[in-house]
């Protein structure tokens, strides 16, 4: 059975930026990739999709973004390029086209399984990534059989979609995004908007996400929330990266021809059924914008009172009609098609080591797991709110690595 | 960043123990099975329609809960409908139950905000066209049509921290949800 010192499964951007710190520390490693670097962004995301954070963001460690636009924001062959780059410049030692299929305790360490044979480490680090399966509402499956179901996964272009009206369910950064151009694909698109965060693209004429960076809203730590289960669920903010920086909202959106219900809330005799919530979800999430655009003037206020920003606009109050629709009848031809944008899970399926909790979630803390030798990198908050960024997982890695590096010294010893 | 809670000062007092309920949901999210609860009432036909409910023991923490008193709550229709009005109509304790648990919620997130109340007084109102109940038109429903909840909070905090008290409070409340979303009804006789 062949040998390393650490396993790194995946040659995303958490295992690339793994790969260098360890390789920073002289500890021999491997990374297993079902494909090739970047698997997930070049294979299972959209076509019109662009990074939510400008180029400059894109940092890794000894990387970054060298091109003539650092406020663009890549497309996914540019993401892919990207980390393929990068793996070259570090020099990555990526097994490509090997796929885990199981990861199993042994004496000490663990035994991984892959369809290229099996291999031993005594550290494991699970940079698969947050996002390997779409996840849907139970009610998902009572939706009739004369609507077709697409996962964004499966999603790649208004036009492998049926003519027809649209339902799109969720209004998070996926589901704004599909709404906006399935709708101008000249299909009717219905919007179900639960939970969101809103977020302008602009602010002060910086791009949100240049504000985040230096008001080290990014860097907050995992143990200095109140609630942290409840942080690493928020959802991903209503933002698209597109080159005319616009900012995309439940207005915007409302502007083009969607039409907004509440959160689906159930199936009754063929119809869906909408929550009556959609007012104050819509008003929970400008309380929420605002109050961190408050946090910014404030900031600046301390930090940077004679530096010239653009004045401080709010966006308008999300409008919502004044009596949104509370069910709808899905066999009557008017839907054709229903997109599931409510989220992501990680698939552990092939992970037969005792660390997942009753929700089938990895329980670790701060991507240590309670097994020894056994990390996880690249989920929602892990270490800190931009851990799941390509920005942020260069600090999880290296915090990482150095309680690795300090487990196999401590053996050596 | 985004949540801009602050530590309780011992200053605040609403009446609420916010300790015991952050310890009850660390207690309860480790034991889920003892966070399974069932409440109760029983109901009583007097006369005409007026009937009388009963609330007492709950099902909670794993076992019956006997909380040592019950409260009657009499149910009536006014004299416009040739009726007795004994007591309020059942979707006026509708309006009610939604009204107190939005309330109890601005206490309680109030009280975890560090937030002091003076007074809170919420309004409330349901749109029903009765041509519903009475069966005059089918494409009517029988329950609300709208309902309207308008606050009136006096507290020491900003115009927007009491805004998001009140819309904290909705995304938390029992009753909002339960008038929000469907729930299955199963009801059988003898």
């Amino acid at each position: 059975m062949r040998q390393a010192t650490a396993i790194i499964i995946g040659a995303g951007q958490a295992g690339l930026a793994m790969s260098k710190r360890l390789t920073d520390r002289s500890i021999d490693h491997v990374l297993l990739e079902r494909g090739t670097v970047a698997n997930s962004w070049r294979t299972e995301r959209w076509d019109s999709l662009r990074l939510l954070t400008p180029n400059w963001q894109s940092r890794l460690p000894s990387f970054e973004y060298s091109g003539s636009d650092p406020d663009g924001y890549m497309t996914m062959p540019d993401v892919n390029s990207f980390l393929g780059q990068y793996a070259r410049t570090i020099d990555a030692p990526v097994m490509s086209n090997t796929t885990v299929t199981a990861v199993r305790p042994a004496e000490i360490g663990y035994t991984v399984t892959t369809d290229q044979g099996d291999w031993y480490s005594p550290n494991v680090v699970l940079a698969s990534g947050a996002c390997n399966v779409a996840t849907m509402p139970a009610i998902a499956q009572e939706v009739p059989t004369s609507v077709k179901t697409v996962t964004p996964m499966q999603y790649k272009n208004p036009d492998q979609l049926e003519d027809g009206g649209v339902m799109v369910v969720g209004a998070s950064a996926t589901g704004v995004q599909l709404a906006r151009e399935i709708q101008a694909s000249g299909r009717q698109v219905t919007l179900a908007v639960g939970e969101h965060v809103r977020m302008p693209r602009m602010y002060r004429g910086r791009d949100i996400k240049w504000w985040m960076d230096v008001t080290g809203t990014l860097d907050t730590r995992y143990d200095a929330v109140d609630d942290l289960p409840r942080a690493r669920r928020v959802p991903s903010l209503q933002l698209v990266g597109s080159p005319d920086r616009e900012s995309l909202d439940l207005n915007t959106l409302q502007q083009t021809g969607v039409e907004l219900v509440g959160r689906c809330a159930g199936m009754r005799d063929g119809r869906m059924l909408f929550s009556g919530s959609l007012a104050n979800q819509c008003a929970l999430a400008d309380l929420k914008m605002n109050r961190l655009l408050d946090s910014i003037d404030q900031w600046i206020g301390e930090h940077a009172p004679h530096a010239v920003f653009g004045p401080a606009e709010r966006p308008e109050p999300t409008v919502i009609n004044d009596e949104p629709k509370l069910d709808m009848d899905l066999t009557d031809g008017s839907i054709r098609t229903i997109i599931w944008a409510t989220g992501y899970r990680p698939d552990y399926s092939w992970l037969h080591v005792p660390v997942l909790n009753r929700k089938g979630r990895i329980r670790h803390d701060g991507g240590v797991t309670e097994a020894p030798g056994l990390y996880v990198l690249g989920l929602p908050f892990l270490r800190r709110r931009k851990s799941s960024l390509i920005d942020g997982v260069g600090d999880d890695a290296r915090d990482l690595a150095d309680h690795l590096a300090f487990g196999v010294h401590r053996k050596a010893a | 960043m985004m949540d801009n809670n602050t530590q309780t000062p011992a200053t605040v007092n609403n009446g609420v123990n916010v300790e015991a309920l952050i310890g009850a949901r660390e207690a309860l999210d480790a034991t889920p099975e003892a966070a399974q609860f069932k409440w109760r009432s029983r109901c009583e036909w007097v006369n005409g329609t007026h009937s009388r409910s009963t609330v007492g023991g709950f099902f909670g923490l794993g076992e019956e809960q006997n909380r040592g008193k019950s409260f009657n709550i009499d149910t009536d229709h006014p004299e416009v409908f040739a009726a007795g009005d004994q007591g309020a109509t059942p979707v006026e304790l509708i309006l009610s139950g939604l009204a107190g648990c939005l309330t109890a919620g601005v206490a309680s997130v109030a009280q975890h905000r560090g937030i002091q109340l003076h007074s809170v007084t919420a309004t409330i109102e349901g749109d029903m066209d009765l041509q519903g109940i009475l069966g005059i038109d089918p494409d009517v429903r029988n329950g609300f049509r709208a309902i309207r909840v308008h606050f009136e909070i006096d507290a020491n905090a900003s115009d927007e921290e009491i805004k998001a008290l009140v819309a904290q409070s909705q995304k938390r409340s029992a009753v909002f949800d339960i008038i929000t979303n469907p729930t299955n009804v199963y009801v059988d006789v003898n």
